[in-house]
């Protein structure tokens, strides 16, 4: 398989979908190379710091990335953090589209021509290359969230994930952990459904409740609608490239007036393809990766949302408990207490959340308005060389035929 | 031979832009067939150059624009040494008389050059031609005017496909399109005129016209094709997408069938063209169904062709034929892949323009649920769009269709009919040496006869013999002038397609960039009317 290593020089642009971030220079994080090895992916997590917390200011180690996935699976059950919203794990690296078009391109090819099979694979190489960026970059974004969280960045586990330099040889899910999960999902559902049928006292909650639900619905449609737009798009671009080669088969053996409209027409076409490809992995990029980031987010609010139904529901049973112990005048003192501190973390539940989710809807609205604005402004920069190239191509063709079609335009 | 000069004389470039000369040159194209076979007759790389074809045709190897333009290209336009020296030593002097003739305001249809000197004309900006589309269906006129237009002569026709109506139901049903001719030829008797014809009819008149002129060399185009599937689902009176879809489809090919047809200098004279564009009702051309006797026939004959096709090995002795078909089937192979790429762009496209609209859709629900007052219309702004680009890329599948690769579908049949017309010459070349052998045969049998030991039988044996072999002579020559003429005939007819190719192409191609640029230009407009929504978002 291909061995990939990526350098990633200028600014992460998916640093966009999460603005502010790696504002702290106590604590800086970045992935500046990655290396792609068969299906395994391996992170360089680089950290420069001027913490004391850390053994040295500068430092480096390998992960991947179940390594992750431990990480914010370890936050997630940090009865400290419950009323945090937590960022969303990335996505595992998924290279199976480029793969299977890869496998596409072997079969094909014997129709194209060699011109066509170079460049087919090209942009092959191309979308490789930019998946593996977008893992990069999501895997990026994770850990700048958690460095610029005020309570998460001293997460004693982050620090172990950040300065560890051995493999951290996170034990794979095994059996037990894995129906583990599965309980977790379960009991997640029923918190849909608990959260969902309750009116909570709080107005906020309330509020924020019906909107996180039906929102996080409208996103994942949203998501999985513009990822379809975006593929069709590519699709185009590549169709641009076979009548582009096949243009400069017949151009070849032309010889009548046609042969240079005809060349010139495949090149304007070979031009075009790349902006339309440009087009399309903008758009991934600005809008499809936008919505997919935030549906992630929004979960992670949803799950903060639970969490703190869950503490509601500990604080009433607490409280049936606490008037049990009473009539029965049986272990009252440690009900109470046990009411306490239900109540206790209840509260500290509602008020970090609270705190967490205005925050939220603030960087939402900031990203999503960066992120629309700098699609339109690629969409007209991209629009625009378009009509250039068009242009110039009508321009270098037979100039003369504008003559003709100019007239008939003026009978029209 | 006419008032052709050599082109190696300067002088000769500057007569095509005198329009007293023009006069002279030019012969209207009924009477063509016998000048035209002798401009044929001259040096094939000057044909590019003969008065007869339009005057844009004429420019075509050379810019108007000098300065721009750089000398290679030239070359590769004009078919042979001699033409692009001069070009070069002439680029001045012809571009400053040649922008006179030109008139881009001249509403006749007469030869362009026979008018008197027109207005100069202002130098033209790429900015002029993209000029909004009318409609979203393409102008499907266009085509025509522009072809009626540019062969200068007067030929004047312009024939239009229209109202598809259905008629009867169920399985009976079918569909009738109006077609109305507008011309100022005397082969008809009015002007204007309009009458109903159904599909068969359209193939009834093809099959009349290739059983008569295939043979003798002409190229006929061929009729649109035939679709079963198409047609139950009108005749089940689907009345969706899809069907209004197909009868549009075949209303333009229709339309496009007829004009190659009387494009034809020899076609349009045809009284079965003439009967079929004129007369009300025409006999119902039950033949061309595919299983009746006629369709039987047709089949069987057809394998017959292939068959013969193999076994007959020709002599050829003349290379511009060999080189042709050779040509002639690089270039089938290439169209056939081309249109099948052109016809994956469309569907992607179209795929395109119903994704975008799902999103638009989706992202308007979106904007709802948003509670940020400033976002929420940001994205409603966004879906509505979105909503417009889908409509923008529904638009240019469109063009994507009708413009390219229905262009490329014609161009496939159409080659499939020139080969067609190679093998019709093998097959009369065929006939000539058969006749040979035969005359061969009768000679052997007279010589063999001059030996005989029947003294009374052999005169009456000689006669006979001496009958027949007059018979074969006059066969022989018959093959042997059917041979030359399906040859002149056959150059002729693929100087003339070859012709229409370029122009066909060049058009389209100009016209299909023309509504890629409006698609982009639509884009931009688009998102600079979204950007500052997104600005303003607080």
């Amino acid at each position: 398989m291909i061995k990939l290593i990526v350098q990633l020089s200028s600014p992460s642009l998916l640093r966009s979908v999460s603005v502010d971030l790696n504002n702290d220079s106590s604590l800086l994080i970045d992935i500046p190379d990655a290396l792609c090895e068969r299906d395994k992916v391996k992170f360089t997590v680089h950290t420069k710091t001027t913490l004391n917390s850390f053994q040295k200011p500068d430092f480096s180690v390998s992960r991947q990335h179940e390594d992750f996935i431990w990480l914010h699976d370890t936050l997630v059950e940090t009865e400290e953090y419950a009323g945090l919203i937590i960022p969303p794990a990335p996505p595992k690296p998924d290279f199976e589209s480029p793969r299977e078009k890869m496998h596409k391109l072997g079969e094909g090819e014997a129709t194209m021509t060699k011109e066509e099979y170079t460049k087919m694979k090209q942009e092959l190489e191309a979308e490789y290359l930019a998946v593996f960026k977008k893992t990069v970059q999501v895997h990026e974004i994770f850990l700048q969230r958690l460095s610029s969280h005020p309570n998460l960045s001293k997460d004693r586990n982050f620090q172990i994930f950040l300065e560890y330099d051995q493999d951290l040889s996170v034990r794979r899910k095994n059996a037990k952990e894995m129906f583990g999960g599965f309980f977790k999902n379960m009991v997640k559902s029923a918190d849909e459904v608990l959260i969902s049928g309750i009116k909570d006292v709080d107005e906020f909650f309330e509020q924020e409740k019906t909107f996180l639900l039906d929102y996080f619905s409208k996103i994942k449609d949203s998501t999985a609608k513009a990822e379809k737009m975006t593929r069709s798009h590519k699709n185009v671009a590549d169709d641009y490239i076979h009548i582009s080669a096949t243009l400069n088969s017949i151009a070849a053996d032309d010889n009548t007036a046609l042969k240079q409209h005809l060349e010139k027409f495949a090149e304007l076409l070979e031009k075009l393809r790349k902006v339309e490809g440009r087009v399309a992995s903008d758009q991934e990029l600005k809008l499809t990766e936008l919505l997919r980031y935030y549906m992630r987010d929004i979960q992670a609010a949803k799950d903060l949302l639970y969490r703190r139904a869950r503490a509601l529901a500990d604080y009433e049973n607490s409280n049936k408990a606490l008037d049990k112990a009473r009539l029965k005048s049986k272990d009252v003192a440690q009900a109470e207490e046990n009411q306490k501190q239900c109540l206790l973390k209840f509260d500290k539940l509602s008020e970090s959340g609270k705190k967490e989710l205005t925050s939220f809807k603030g960087r939402r609205v900031v990203a999503f308005r960066k992120n629309l604005i700098e699609m339109a402004e690629l969409e007209i920069k991209h629009a625009k060389q378009c009509v250039i190239l068009h242009s110039t191509c009508i321009d270098l063709m037979d100039s003369s035929f504008i003559f003709a079609v100019v007239q008939v335009r003026g009978r029209r | 031979m006419t008032a052709w000069e050599p082109p190696d004389r300067p002088r000769s470039r500057l007569a095509y832009c005198c329009p007293e000369k023009m006069a002279e040159d030019r012969e209207p194209p009924p009477l063509a067939d016998a000048v035209q076979t002798d401009f044929r007759e001259v040096e094939e790389g000057e044909d590019l150059f003969v008065s007869t074809v339009s005057t844009a045709e004429q420019l075509s190897p050379t810019s108007p624009e000098p300065a721009s333009f750089p000398a290679e290209d030239i070359s590769t336009n004009s078919n042979g040494p001699k033409q692009e020296i001069l070009l070069d030593d002439d680029q001045e002097d012809l571009f400053a008389e040649a922008t006179e003739e030109v008139s881009l305001d001249s509403p006749e249809r007469e030869p362009i050059l026979s008018d008197g000197p027109s207005p100069a004309i202002t130098p033209v900006t790429p900015t002029v031609i993209i000029t909004p589309r009318v409609d979203a269906l393409f102008d499907r006129s266009l085509d025509e005017d522009e072809e009626a237009e540019e062969n200068g002569d007067t030929f004047d026709m312009q024939i239009t496909v229209s109202d598809p109506e259905k008629v009867g139901d169920g399985m009976n049903a079918y569909m009738a399109y109006k077609v109305t001719t507008k011309t100022s030829l005397s082969l008809f008797s009015r002007n204007e005129f309009s009458v109903k014809r159904r599909f068969s009819d359209f193939l009834g008149l093809h099959s009349k016209l290739a059983s008569k002129y295939m043979h003798i060399g002409y190229i006929v185009p061929p009729a649109p094709e035939k679709s079963i599937v198409g047609m139950t689902k009108v005749k089940v009176g689907k009345e969706d997408l899809s069907s209004a879809e197909f009868v549009e489809k075949r209303r333009s090919a229709l339309e496009r069938y007829l004009m190659r047809t009387v494009n034809h200098p020899a076609l349009v004279k045809d009284p079965d063209v003439i009967q079929f564009l004129e007369n009300t009702e025409l006999p119902r051309a039950v033949s061309t169904q595919a299983l009746s006797g006629a369709g039987i026939l047709r089949m069987v004959n057809k394998a017959a062709d292939a068959v013969n096709k193999m076994t007959i090995k020709m002599n050829e002795s003349d290379a511009w034929f060999e080189e042709k078909q050779q040509q002639f089937e690089n270039l089938d192979i290439q169209l056939r892949k081309l249109h099948a790429s052109v016809e994956s762009l469309v569907c992607h496209r179209k795929e395109l323009s119903v994704n975008t609209a799902s999103f638009a859709k989706s992202a308007a629900m979106l904007g709802n649920s948003e509670d940020h007052t400033a976002l929420s219309r940001a994205l409603s702004q966004l879906a509505e769009v979105e909503e417009k680009i889908d409509q923008l890329h529904h638009e240019q599948a469109y063009a994507d269709f009708y413009l390219f690769s229905e262009l490329l579908g014609d161009y496939v049949r159409l080659i499939t009919a020139v080969k067609g017309v190679f093998d019709q010459r093998m097959k009369t070349w065929s006939k000539w040496q058969d006749a040979q052998v035969m005359l061969q045969r009768k000679r052997e049998a007279e010589a063999k006869l001059q030996y005989a030991n029947k003294p009374d039988k052999l005169q009456q044996a000689k006669d006979e013999i001496k009958e027949e072999i007059e018979e074969w002579e006059a066969k022989v020559q018959q093959g042997e002038r059917d041979f030359e003429q399906i040859s002149k005939n056959i150059r002729r007819e693929v100087e003339r397609f070859e012709k229409q190719r370029v122009k066909d192409f060049k058009v389209v191609i100009i016209k299909y960039l023309e509504s890629l640029v409006h698609t982009q230009q639509q884009l931009i407009k688009y998102w600079e009317a979204f950007l500052p929504e997104a600005k303003a978002i607080a």
